[in-house]
């Protein structure tokens, strides 16, 4: 949008890019990550099932009984404070990159690339912090 | 009134604009000529106060607008429209949602107001019944067209069009200009465009400025621009090669 003017057609029109861009990618953000967490919880959980009940012969029952045992409330609720904050990392980011991305097709290409990079590390580095406050 | 004093900007090392001056009268049709890559829109950008300038300043009407920001500069910017150079479309709305788009977010127009002046609007550009196509699926003289209704569709005081016929072929390029001289009889706004169209562009203008490194070199009615002794107005207006380039 910014190298097709569109961000400034917004500007001139004496409208917030901010407004009408940024906050609802950012809300999106928090809604679809927590979401996407839950399916892959889910995903995660019968994956398990696949590998330790038909690969590796244990019985369902006991695969079920030992997930409840060791996972509780605040292991599924860690993941979703995390997913809330990665949502707003991933698109505050990718925003901000595309906001500031420099002229044609080589500067949408660099942006995306750093919005990529600087997204993933800054997730390595909050997931650290992240773990250390919720455990 | 615009009035422009002593504006300089660089970027980097690179000077574009260099205490350039200019007085554009309300009501008029202004054209900036110069060269590819000579600073014409980033002048354009400082009106529209998008960019702000190194040194001098932007009058509108009085107002300082180099100085400005928030709600101050956007209340400068509500009397104004502005075609860019690609047209700036919303590539995700229709031609229709596009030119509704600053009646219902800037104007907050009742929905029934909306529809009539958006059919309105393209119909005064010849685009009745395109509506509901998106910008995507209309040829590129047609998303100009969208872009000049979306600019006008307010009826702004100042309208900027940066480059409105760069790219399209010499029918549609009169075609465009005539909507626009045919647009500003009916409207009356303060027009002030950018253009290369050499020499269409003496047909539609009041007044045509040349700039060139950095300052307007030569500025008055066409017929004045065409009769100039100034060698590089003469040389631009008459496509002659410049023979200390590649040198």
């Amino acid at each position: 949008m910014r190298i097709t003017e569109q961000i400034d057609a917004l500007t001139v029109m004496a409208l917030n890019p901010m407004r009408y861009l940024v906050a609802p990618s950012i809300l999106a953000g928090l809604v679809t990550f927590p979401l996407m967490t839950a399916i892959f919880d889910v995903v995660g959980i019968f994956g398990g099932y696949l590998v330790g009940v038909k690969l590796l012969g244990l019985s369902p029952g006991t695969y079920f009984g030992e997930m409840q045992t060791f996972v509780d409330l605040n292991d599924i609720m860690t993941g979703f404070w995390k997913s809330l904050s990665f949502g707003v990392i991933v698109t505050w980011v990718c925003t901000y990159k595309g906001f500031n991305v420099g002229h044609g097709a080589e500067g949408v290409a660099r942006a995306t690339t750093q919005a990529v990079v600087l997204s993933s590390v800054l997730i390595l580095v909050w997931d650290y912090f992240m773990g250390s406050i919720l455990q | 009134m615009i009035k422009v004093e002593g504006l300089t900007k660089s970027f980097g090392r690179q000077t574009v604009l260099r205490e350039l001056s200019l007085e554009v009268p309300t009501g008029s049709i202004t054209v900036i000529i110069g060269r590819s890559g000579g600073g014409k829109s980033v002048f354009l950008k400082h009106l529209i106060g998008l960019l702000r300038p190194d040194a001098g300043r932007v009058l509108v009407d009085g107002v300082e607008i180099t100085g400005l920001r928030g709600r101050a500069l956007d209340d400068i910017r509500r009397r104004y429209g502005v075609v860019f150079q690609g047209g700036a479309l919303f590539d995700s709305l229709s031609c229709h949602e596009n030119v509704a788009f600053p009646l219902r977010e800037k104007l907050r127009a009742p929905a029934d107001e909306i529809v009539k002046r958006v059919a309105s609007a393209l119909a005064q550009v010849g685009l009745e019944g395109m509506g509901a196509k998106l910008p995507g699926e209309i040829s590129g003289g047609m998303r100009k067209r969208v872009a000049i209704a979306r600019a006008l569709v307010t009826e702004p005081e100042i309208v900027f069009f940066d480059e409105p016929t760069t790219g399209l072929d010499p029918v549609l390029v009169n075609t465009i200009h005539h909507l626009i001289l045919d647009l500003h009889r009916r409207f009356r706004f303060t027009a002030v465009m950018v253009s290369h169209e050499i020499p269409e562009i003496f047909e539609i203008a009041d007044r045509v400025a040349m700039l060139y490194e950095g300052r307007i070199v030569e500025v008055g009615p066409p017929a004045a621009i065409q009769a100039s002794t100034n060698r590089v107005v003469r040389q631009f207006i008459r496509g002659e090669p410049d023979n200390s380039e590649g040198r």
